[in-house]
């Protein structure tokens, strides 16, 4: 089962990989869209042209440093991916940049075999963030199990908000 | 530092081969019952300056006998007498009151800070003396010398080993001023005496004492990086054992206590068993599978090491050789079973299984295979045998806040540790102590 899982985990890296591009914001130099409004006054259409059209960006508001999983499970949710891969755009452009990835669980089950499920969910993420072009010195993993939780409670709300890994800078 | 409330309740458990039905009753069992003995425990008598009367051992040897579930000591104004000397003891006057067995003994003051502490056991209906024991105490020894005392008198009724003179070791989490405090507890065995050995606003784990009961080895994550401590208790100087990149965790005491069994995770995360000699911290890899490795424990004999591994899918008990080689599983009843601590005869298994959605303490008989769930919990963890492999230690839940109970191995007799403030969780029986 836990090669199924990293077999799964390596497809969806090279899927990744495969349309990095793409999903990445780079403003494209060559782009030919008519796009500004400055020149509307050359033909004036009474107004109608002063527009701007409102570019699609999936990347838009703040970035979040908390990536939460399933119940049992460390793969990455499908909108997760592109959240993991715009850290790894700004770690691969910043080589300052340091990041600790923080593992946890929620509360079910042993101590010490949680410390093991958090950090099979820190990993997940950091070879994501690896694959995307982050640099293995950029990246520390640590795992707090059930130790640290987010939510104190003991309802299924509170375990989900529990199962996550934090993406911290440290630096 | 909070006080153990004990409150004690007891829980019969019907139970039958596993698949049958199984009926819990919650009962208190009133004498006979559940063969309750009932025992008289006289007034120890004092000889020495009245202003400086010491412990009550008699209350002590009474307190430990009624905890153990197994007996019930008649009320002080009952007794018909109260005699310090065995020639004194009239078995006729106890025989009356149905009490089956009687402790008697004083204490005499032998210098500034020295006692003669000495009891005596005595048959009712065999009208003789099963035990009778004389003990140099001084006022620092004298609770130990109590539950000595009654580890001899509960061996001497029962046949079982007693383990009142033991100590255990738990993790409490407290929230204080909006931080979270984290604290490593040592406490006599019926809660008294706690010393917090360890504290920190970091996460503690997963104590573990050495087989002299003199050092403990426990997980701290000082610095958000989790490491191996080993502390020895009496002096509190400790050292970092293991601090290798990525994950350092679950010690446990090798039966010779030079090596620790940990966890290791590597900077790519692969959690496996390794053996580390605490002097030279040299360590020996035992496993190598790429699923989670994890919860490693010793077998008594030295020969293998239990552990946790997810490698069929779900958390199942393996074991491998101390000298490595191929792993065996251990377990196959129901979908998760973590946490693997033998018994120290040998004999039984306990671990963490989940009941139908329910995370509770299971021992297996490791001769018939058999698993008998032991607690009733929906989220109870850390399972701990005792010294005599008789009763075990586990954490359960009380409301938010994680509390201790404790349950014979044949899951008669239950007790409860409330305890007054924060949440107590990993709780670990300590080895036999040494004099």
């Amino acid at each position: 089962m836990p090669q199924y899982k990293l077999f799964i985990v390596s497809l969806l890296a090279v899927f990744l990989t495969s349309c990095a591009t793409p999903s990445i914001p780079d403003p494209d130099p060559t782009d030919d869209t008519p796009t500004n409004g400055t020149d509307t006054d050359a033909n004036d259409d009474g107004g109608l042209g002063a527009g701007e059209p409102v570019p699609y960006d999936p990347y838009a508001g703040e970035l979040t440093n908390i990536i939460y999983f399933e119940f049992d499970s460390s793969e990455l949710r499908p909108a997760d991916t592109d959240v993991v891969a715009r850290h790894a755009v700004q770690l691969a452009g910043n080589s300052i940049l340091r990041v600790r990835l923080e593992g946890h669980a929620d509360e079910r089950g042993s101590r010490e075999y949680n410390i093991g499920l958090g950090e099979r969910r820190s990993q997940t993420v950091r070879r994501m963030l690896l694959i995307q072009g982050a640099s293995i010195s950029q990246i520390s993993t640590v795992s707090f199990g059930e130790e640290r939780p987010a939510a104190m409670g003991s309802s299924e709300a509170d375990y989900a908000q529990n199962r996550r890994v934090e993406i911290l800078y440290t630096d | 530092m909070h006080r153990f409330a004990i409150s004690v309740f007891f829980l019969l458990l019907v139970s039958m081969p596993l698949g049958s039905a199984r009926a819990e009753l919650d009962i208190e069992i009133t004498q006979g019952a559940g063969h309750r003995t009932p025992v008289a425990v006289v007034p120890f008598g004092w000889v020495g300056n009245a202003s400086d009367v010491p412990l009550d051992i008699a209350e002590v040897i009474s307190n430990d006998l009624t905890r153990s579930g197994r007996f019930a000591p008649i009320a002080i104004r009952d007794m018909l007498q109260k005699p310090t000397e065995g020639v004194k003891v009239d078995f006729d006057d106890w025989s009356i009151l149905g009490v089956e067995a009687v402790i008697i003994g004083r204490v005499t003051q032998t210098g500034a800070n020295a006692y003669k502490v000495q009891f005596q056991l005595f048959d009712v209906f065999g009208r003789d003396q099963l035990v009778g024991y004389s003990m140099p105490a001084s006022r620092g020894t004298m609770r130990r010398i109590a539950h000595r005392a009654a580890d001899m008198i509960y061996e001497k009724l029962t046949g079982i080993k007693g383990v009142f003179d033991t100590k255990v070791a738990y993790v409490t989490a407290q929230l204080r001023a909006g931080k979270q405090y984290y604290s490593l507890v040592v406490s006599d065995q019926d809660g008294e005496n706690e010393h917090t050995i360890m504290e920190s606003t970091d996460p503690i784990m997963s104590p573990a004492w050495s087989p002299d009961s003199r050092r403990l080895a426990y997980v701290s994550f000082e610095g958000n990086k989790s490491s191996v401590f080993v502390q020895t208790l009496r002096t509190g100087n400790r050292s970092q054992v293991s601090n290798k990149a990525g994950i350092n965790g679950a010690p446990s005491f090798s039966p010779d206590g030079r090596k620790l069994v940990v966890t290791l995770g590597g900077i790519d995360g692969n959690l496996d068993i390794y053996v580390l000699d605490i002097n030279s911290r040299q360590t020996r890899r035992l496993t190598t599978h790429r699923a989670i490795d994890t919860e490693g424990s010793w077998s008594p004999d030295g020969r293998y090491i239990y552990f946790t591994s997810d490698r069929s899918g779900g958390p199942q008990i393996y074991r491998v050789s101390t000298n490595g080689g191929s792993v065996e599983r251990i377990t196959y009843e129901g979908s998760y079973n973590a946490r693997p601590r033998l018994s120290p005869d040998g004999l039984k298994l306990a671990m963490v299984h989940n009941d139908r959605g329910n995370y509770r303490i299971a021992v297996m008989d490791m001769e018939r295979d058999d698993l008998l769930i032991l607690s009733t919990g929906r989220q109870d963890e850390s399972p701990s045998f005792a010294p005599n492999s008789d009763t075990l230690i586990y954490a359960t839940r009380q409301g938010r806040d994680g509390v201790l109970e404790t349950v014979s191995a044949d899951g008669l007799i239950r007790q409860r540790m409330a305890s007054g403030q924060g949440d107590v969780r990993e709780p670990v029986w300590s080895p036999y102590q040494r004099f």
